[in-house]
């Protein structure tokens, strides 16, 4: 079922696992292509949505996790609007923040490609009340 | 993620294959690491990378530091345009050292 004046484009349901990201690379790559993203737009979603997974097994799950991860992707207009959702505990969304990127070290860097190729990110409070929800927007071009 | 470790003219060249992601990175992480501590420079070959997430690049930063804390030279070659994207992003193709070519790396710290 999609929404009036959105369509349905990707479902997922995934363990918060690094080894199923390359997977959900490909998936995201496919539906976001389909959509008519340009290469290098597609490139950088993908690395935004690979990088919003990678904090939910992270920040959310505190690791690797038979915990769910579910993606959605819908396009609404001349836009792609991406669910991210989890089921751990709900996580303070201002511990999940970019960081200065003129102080060099190793880390911190996924939360500012998110912000970076997103034209929107917000954390949600999902509909069942529980874990977290983190909605991005992204214009096609 | 494939990788390789070969020594040419006195400096150590890892070259990675394939995603360097959140699954591969501690692996790349050990290698660059290892590279690093046997004291010669270390070139990084990224031409045959299709993937680079925040986890690898944060392998080739902390290789980078620990090469600058040795005083060797640590930079990266052939970086193709996804991997020098991901750089871009987060800034840091202004940091490392970045040559075309492998040649042109070592005739440089030459």
């Amino acid at each position: 079922m999609s929404r009036a004046g959105s369509k349905r484009v990707l479902q997922l349901s995934f363990p918060a696992r690094a080894a199923e990201l390359r997977g959900i690379r490909d998936a995201v790559r496919d539906a976001v292509e389909g959509c008519g993203c340009s290469a290098e737009s597609t490139a950088d979603i993908v690395l935004a949505i690979d990088e919003a997974c990678q904090n939910v097994i992270r920040h959310a799950y505190c690791g690797e996790s038979d915990g769910l991860i579910e993606l959605e992707i819908e396009r609404r207009g001349n836009g792609l609007v991406f669910s991210l959702i989890d089921h751990a505990p709900a996580i303070d969304p201002s511990r999940v923040q970019p960081r200065d990127l003129d102080d060099i070290r190793p880390g911190g860097l996924g939360t500012h490609f998110i912000r970076r190729v997103m034209d929107q990110v917000e954390f949600q409070k999902p509909a069942s009340g529980r874990g977290n929800l983190l909605k991005m927007v992204r214009r096609i071009d | 993620m494939e990788h390789a470790v070969r020594e040419e003219q006195g400096s150590l060249v890892v070259s990675f294959e394939g995603d360097v992601d959140l699954e591969h990175s501690p692996k790349a992480r050990e290698v660059l690491l290892r590279c690093v501590a046997a004291g010669q420079d270390v070139f990084v070959d990224l031409a045959a990378v299709s993937y680079i997430d925040s986890s690898g690049v944060a392998s080739l930063v902390e290789a980078f530091q620990a090469a600058r804390q040795k005083g060797t030279r640590f930079a990266l070659v052939a970086v193709n345009a996804a991997a020098l994207r991901v750089l871009e992003l987060a800034r840091l193709d202004r940091v490392f050292t970045i040559h075309e070519t492998l040649s042109e790396g070592i005739r440089g710290s030459a």
